[in-house]
C-alpha cells in the first residue's frame, strides 16, 4: 500500500527539485517546478514554505542564507543525507500510487 | 533528535521569526523583480505579486506553526493575550476565579475537618484490630459516670482483664487532670491514666527513656509519669531523659520515665495529653463509679462479631460478681442485666464526633451544593462569553487565524481562569479548615486537631470546576469556528430573533441554580433562626452577671460533719463582699452539662428526678420566683424535717391532683445517699437543667444543710451575682487567699458557659448563612450574565419592536417575564427539595420545623428580590436601546 498518497506529492516535488538543482531558495523552487512542468504544476507559496520548514525540522533539508544572482539575500535549501533517502522512498511510493491510480482509470 | 533541536532553538525564537519574515519578504521581492523584468510596471508587478502570494498573516502563521519552538513562543503570546482579556473584563474574571476558589476551598476545608474528626485512624499499627468494650446501650445513668468515655468500673475492669480470649492484649485508660508545679503556682495539665499494657498493645515505642510497663502498676500514689512529646518539648525544654529526671506533680517530685512519640496525641480525637501515669488498684474501689475506657487488640482469626458474642456470654457472671452495694433490688436487677459488646475503636474515641458529625455532614452537603451552583454559574458565564465571542472569532478567522489557534486560545483562557481559581481554592482550604476548628473552640476548651491537606478532594473539586470551564468554553467555540465566517459576521451576536432553543440549556441551568439556592437559603435561615431561638430562649433563671466558682478545700481541714456549717459560712462571707449582690452554694450548676439525680417514689408512681442541694439564697441569686409555698430558711438543717422545693415539670409528672404542698416524696437509697422521705414545701416554675434544647424535666431542690453527711466532699460550687463578674471573681479570690490559703479555685462566667455550649449551633448558623449568601450572590451573577447575554442576542429584535412603537414598559415587561418564569419554576422545585432535605436536619433545629412556613416564605421572597434585582438592570438597558443605532448596525 502506498503511503502518504497524493498529499505527499508536494514533498516529492520539492525534494526532487532540490536533488536536481543541488541547492535553491523558495522562489527558485516555485519557478523551477513551474518551468519544468510547462506551467502545468503551480506550487502555491502558502504550501511551499510550511513544507520547507517542516522538512527542515525533520532534517531532510538544511538551509543557509546566501546572495542570489540578482543580488537578493535569500534562504537556500539543500538536501541532506536523510533527505536523499526520503526522496528515494518517496519516488518508489509515487510510482506505486501512479500504478494504482492508472489501474483504476483503465478499469472498464 | 528533532525535539532536541527545537528546544535548542528556543533561545533563538525572536531571530527565527525575523528569519521567516525576511524569507517571505525576499520571496515577494524576487517575484516583483521577475514581473518587472517581464515588462510590467512597478505597480502592476507589486499587485500581481501580492495576489499570487495570498494572505501574508496566514502564511506566516502556518509557517511558524511548523516550528515547535515558535509554538511555545506563541503559547506565551496567547497567555499574555488572555491576561490582557482578563484585565479588560475584570468583573467577569473576578467572578469566575472567586466562584471557583470558594467552591473548591470550602469543599476541601470541610472535608478535611470531617476527615480529621471522623475518618482518620489512630496513628497505631493495624488500627483496624483495635476494639473498645462497652455496655450495650450504655449504663442508663446507673451509678456515677465521670466522663463520656468512662464505661467500666474498677471491679469490671479487673474481671475482664483476666477473661479476654478474643483479644491478644487489653488495656484500660481514662482522662484525669494532673496538678503540676509548686503549690503556690500549680496548674492543671491533661493527664492520661493508663494500665500496664497500654503502650505495648497500641504498639508505641518510646521517643526517649521508656514507656509505662506492667511492673509500674503499684501504689495509688503518683510516682512515675511519661511525658507527651509536646509537653517534653515545651515544659521540659526537650532535655534528655535520665534516671534522675523528675518533675513536681501532685505536690511531690515524681520520676519521668520517658517520652511518648510525637504522633501519639492520646486516645481522644480533638484532645491531647501532657502526662501519662500508671493506674492502680485502690484497696476499696467504689463499685458504682464508672471510670475506665477498656480497649484491646483482636487476635488474628477473631471477627468483631465473634468477640462481641464472647463478651456478651461473659457478661452475666461478670455483672453478678461486680454488682455494687447500697442499691435497691430493682436497680441491681438492671445492673445485672447489662451486657458487654465489642465496638471498633481504630479511629479513637471522640465527643467531637458525636457532637459535630451531623453538622459536618450537612455542611459538606451544603458546600457540595455551592460547588454545584458555582459550576452551573461558570457554565453559564462561559457559554454566554463564548457566544459573545462568535463575532470576534469570525473576524479573526477572516483575518487568517487558523481554527486550531483560536481554539487553543479559548481553551487557554478558560484553563487559566480555572487554574487561578484552583490555586486560590487550594490556598484558602487550609486556613479555612483551621478557622473552622478555632470557631469550635470555647472559652474553656481548645480543640487540638491536625488538619491534613487532602489532595484527593481538592483535585476532585478542581477537576470538576475545570472540566466545566473547559467544556463550556470549548464546545461553543468549536461550533463557531466551524461556521462560515462571512455568515457569522453578518449575523454575529445580533440575529434578528433570539432562538429560544439555543437558550434552553442556559435557562435550565438558571432554574437549577435558583432551585439549589432555595435549598441553601432555607437551610441558612433555618439554622440562623434556630440559633437565634437558642440565644433568646428563656432558661427560667438569670444568666447575666452570674459567676461560678469551684473551690477545693485543703484536705483534712474539715471533718465531714462540720462541712455543712463551713459552706454556710462561705456563702455568708461571699455575700458580705462589696459589689456582690447575692451568693449561693449548690451541688450542681445548671446548664453546665453535669447532672445528679435520684429515683423517687410518690404513691404508686416511681421514676427519676434531678436533685440539687442549694442554699436558701439560690432562688434569689438566680432570680427564680417562688410560685407557691415557702423558701428554705436557715432553720431547715439536717436535724429539722427534710424538705423539698420542686418545679412544674415535677408536679406534672408525679402529682396528678391537689396542691403539691405537704406531699411526701420517697427517695430510694444509693451508695452514700441513704433512703429518705421529704415533704414538699414550695414550688417554682420550670427551669432548664441540662441544656437549652431540652424540654423541662422534673427537678427537686433540697436545702444544702440537709445534704447527706456521707456524701460530703472537700469542695463546693458557689454561684454569685454581681454587676461586674470579673471584679467580683477577683474579690472572692482575694478573700479565699487571705482566709483559706491553699484553696483550689476556678471561676467561670455562667452566661459565657451557656454560649460555649451553643458553639456548634453558632458554627452551623454562621457557615450556612455564609453559604446561603454566597448562593444568592452566585444566582444574581448567573442571572445577570444570562439576561445580559440574552439582551445582546435580541438587540436587533428589540430595536425593531421599539421602532414599530413598542413602549419601554413592554420591553422591560418581556424581559422580566422571562426571569419571573424561571424564578417561579426554580422556587417550586427548590421548595420541594428543601422540604425533603430538611428532614435530615430536623434534630439539629431548636424551636422550629424544617418545613417552617415563615422560613420557606422568607427564603422565596429573598430569592425573588435577588432575581428581580439582578434582571432589572439588563431589562432597563434593553428598554434604553436606541432603535436607530440598533437597526443601522444591521
Amino acid at each position: 500500500m502506498a503511503k502518504n498518497d497524493l498529499q505527499g506529492a508536494l514533498d516529492l516535488l520539492i525534494l526532487k527539485t532540490l536533488w536536481q538543482l543541488g541547492s535553491m531558495h523558495g522562489y527558485g523552487i516555485v519557478m523551477h517546478i513551474r518551468r519544468v512542468s510547462d506551467e502545468l504544476l503551480i506550487v502555491e507559496e502558502g504550501s511551499l514554505y510550511p513544507a520547507l520548514h517542516r522538512m527542515e525540522q525533520h532534517g531532510w533539508v538544511r538551509a543557509s542564507w546566501a546572495i542570489t544572482d540578482y543580488g537578493r539575500n535569500a534562504k537556500w535549501y539543500a538536501l541532506t543525507r536523510a533527505g536523499r533517502e526520503q526522496l528515494a522512498s518517496r519516488e518508489k511510493n509515487w510510482a506505486q500510487v501512479v500504478k494504482g491510480v492508472d489501474a483504476i482509470l483503465r478499469f472498464a | 533528535m528533532a525535539l532536541f533541536r527545537r528546544i535548542l532553538m528556543l533561545g533563538r525564537r525572536a531571530h527565527l521569526k525575523d528569519e521567516i519574515d525576511a524569507e517571505l519578504r525576499e520571496h515577494m521581492q524576487m517575484c516583483i523583480d521577475d514581473n518587472v523584468a517581464s515588462g510590467m510596471t512597478r505597480d502592476q508587478a507589486e499587485r500581481d505579486a501580492r495576489r499570487r502570494f495570498g494572505n501574508p498573516t496566514v502564511m506566516r502563521e502556518s509557517v511558524s506553526a511548523e516550528d515547535a519552538a515558535l509554538g511555545i513562543e506563541s503559547l506565551w503570546h496567547d497567555v499574555r493575550r488572555a491576561l490582557r482579556v482578563f484585565a479588560k473584563s475584570p468583573g467577569f474574571s473576578l467572578v469566575v476565579v472567586s466562584t471557583l476558589a470558594l467552591g473548591i476551598g470550602a469543599n476541601t476545608a470541610i472535608f478535611e475537618l470531617l476527615d480529621a474528626i471522623r475518618l482518620r485512624a489512630l496513628p497505631i499499627t493495624k488500627p483496624g484490630e483495635l476494639v473498645e468494650l462497652r455496655i450495650v446501650g450504655g449504663n442508663h445513668g446507673f451509678g456515677v459516670t465521670n466522663g463520656p468515655f468512662d464505661n467500666f468500673t474498677v471491679p469490671m475492669w479487673q474481671e475482664v482483664k483476666d477473661h479476654h480470649d478474643p483479644l491478644s492484649g487489653i488495656f484500660a485508660w481514662r482522662r484525669n487532670d494532673v496538678l503540676i508545679g509548686k503549690p503556690t503556682e500549680s496548674r492543671h495539665v491533661y493527664g492520661l491514666e493508663v494500665s500496664g499494657d497500654f503502650f505495648s498493645v497500641l504498639g508505641f515505642a518510646p521517643w526517649q527513656g521508656r514507656l509505662i510497663e506492667p511492673q509500674d502498676i503499684a501504689e495509688c500514689r503518683l510516682t512515675k509519669v511519661v511525658a507527651s512529646y509536646s509537653f517534653w518539648k515545651s515544659r521540659m525544654a526537650g532535655e534528655p531523659i535520665t534516671a534522675n529526671t523528675t518533675i513536681v506533680a501532685e505536690g511531690r517530685s515524681v520520676q519521668v520515665l520517658g517520652v511518648a512519640p510525637p504522633t501519639f496525641f492520646g486516645m481522644v480525637v480533638g484532645d491531647r495529653f501532657d502526662l501519662a501515669y500508671p493506674t492502680c488498684v485502690p484497696p476499696t474501689p467504689r463499685r458504682e463509679n464508672f471510670v475506665y475506657s477498656v480497649m484491646g487488640r483482636l487476635k488474628p482469626g477473631w471477627s468483631l462479631k465473634q468477640a462481641s458474642d464472647y463478651f456478651y456470654a461473659l457478661s452475666p457472671g461478670l455483672f453478678e460478681k461486680t454488682a455494687p452495694d447500697g442499691y435497691s433490688a430493682e436497680a441491681l436487677k438492671a445492673f445485672r442485666a447489662f451486657r458487654l459488646g465489642a465496638y471498633p475503636a481504630g479511629a479513637g474515641v471522640s465527643t467531637l464526633r458525636d457532637q459535630y458529625d451531623d453538622s459536618l455532614t450537612i455542611l459538606l452537603a451544603i458546600s457540595g451544593l455551592v460547588l454545584l451552583i458555582a459550576c452551573a454559574n461558570l457554565a453559564n458565564l462561559m457559554l454566554a462569553r463564548a457566544s459573545m465571542k462568535k463575532r470576534e472569532v469570525a473576524i479573526r478567522m477572516a483575518l487568517g487565524a487558523s481554527r486550531g489557534r483560536i481554539l487553543r486560545q479559548i481553551l487557554l483562557e478558560s484553563a487559566l481562569l480555572a487554574a487561578c481559581g484552583a490555586v486560590l481554592g487550594a490556598a484558602i482550604a487550609q486556613p479555612l479548615s483551621r478557622a473552622l476548628v478555632t470557631s469550635l473552640d470555647t472559652s474553656q476548651n481548645t480543640i487540638h486537631l491536625t488538619i491534613v491537606a487532602d489532595w484527593r478532594v481538592m483535585l476532585f473539586a478542581a477537576a470538576a470546576a475545570t472540566a466545566t470551564c473547559l467544556l463550556c468554553a470549548t464546545v461553543p467555540a468549536m461550533r463557531s469556528t466551524n461556521t462560515d465566517p462571512v455568515a457569522s459576521m453578518q449575523l454575529g451576536e445580533r440575529g434578528i430573533v433570539g432562538n429560544r432553543e439555543r437558550f434552553s440549556l442556559q435557562r435550565t441551568m438558571v432554574i437549577a441554580q435558583i432551585a439549589v439556592s432555595m435549598v441553601l437559603l432555607v437551610g441558612a435561615l433555618l439554622f440562623v433562626r434556630s440559633y437565634r431561638n437558642l440565644l433568646t430562649v428563656n432558661p427560667g433563671m438569670r444568666e447575666s452577671g452570674i459567676s461560678i466558682g469551684y473551690f477545693g478545700f485543703p484536705p483534712a481541714r474539715n471533718k465531714p460533719e462540720a462541712l455543712a456549717a463551713y459552706k454556710r459560712q462561705l456563702v455568708d462571707d461571699v455575700r458580705a463582699l462589696p459589689g456582690i449582690e447575692n451568693a449561693t452554694a449548690t451541688t450542681n450548676v445548671p446548664l453546665s452539662g453535669s447532672s445528679w439525680g435520684h429515683t423517687i417514689q410518690m404513691g404508686s408512681l416511681e421514676g427519676p428526678s434531678r436533685f440539687t442541694y442549694v442554699s436558701p439564697t439560690y432562688f434569689a441569686t438566680l432570680g427564680i420566683p417562688l410560685l407557691t409555698g415557702r423558701n428554705f430558711t436557715e432553720r431547715d438543717t439536717i436535724d429539722a424535717p427534710l424538705v423539698l422545693i420542686v418545679n412544674r415539670a415535677f408536679i406534672r409528672k408525679y402529682i396528678a391532683d391537689g396542691s403539691p404542698i405537704g406531699k411526701q416524696v420517697h427517695v430510694l437509697p444509693e451508695p452514700q445517699y441513704p433512703e429518705r422521705t421529704y415533704q414538699i414545701i414550695g414550688t417554682i416554675p420550670d427551669t432548664k437543667y441540662w441544656d437549652l434544647r431540652e424540654n423541662s424535666q422534673p427537678i427537686a431542690f433540697v436545702p444544702i444543710d440537709q445534704f447527706p453527711v456521707t456524701a460530703q466532699g472537700p469542695g463546693t460550687a458557689l454561684m454569685f451575682a454581681s454587676p461586674n463578674p470579673a471584679v467580683a471573681q477577683q474579690a472572692v479570690r482575694r478573700m479565699f487567699e487571705e482566709k483559706q490559703p491553699g484553696t483550689m479555685m476556678q471561676f467561670y462566667n455562667f452566661q459565657q458557659g451557656i454560649l460555649d455550649n451553643l458553639v456548634g449551633d453558632r458554627m452551623m448558623a454562621r457557615l450556612s448563612g455564609f453559604f446561603g449568601i454566597l448562593a444568592g450572590l452566585l444566582v444574581a451573577v448567573g442571572l445577570y450574565g444570562m439576561l445580559s447575554y440574552f439582551l445582546a442576542q435580541r438587540r436587533g429584535e428589540i430595536g425593531i419592536r421599539m421602532a414599530l412603537g413598542a413602549s419601554r414598559g413592554r420591553v422591560i415587561g418581556s424581559m422580566l417575564r422571562d426571569a419571573s418564569i424561571m424564578l417561579l419554576v426554580g422556587l417550586v422545585v427548590g421548595t420541594t427539595l428543601a422540604v425533603l432535605a430538611g428532614r435530615g436536619a430536623s434534630t439539629m433545629l431548636f424551636g422550629l420545623n424544617p418545613w417552617d412556613a415563615a422560613t420557606l416564605a422568607s427564603a422565596a421572597v429573598l430569592l425573588g428580590i435577588v432575581t428581580l434585582a439582578s434582571s432589572l438592570l439588563p431589562a432597563w438597558k434593553a428598554a434604553n436601546v436606541d432603535p436607530i443605532t440598533c437597526i443601522r448596525v444591521e
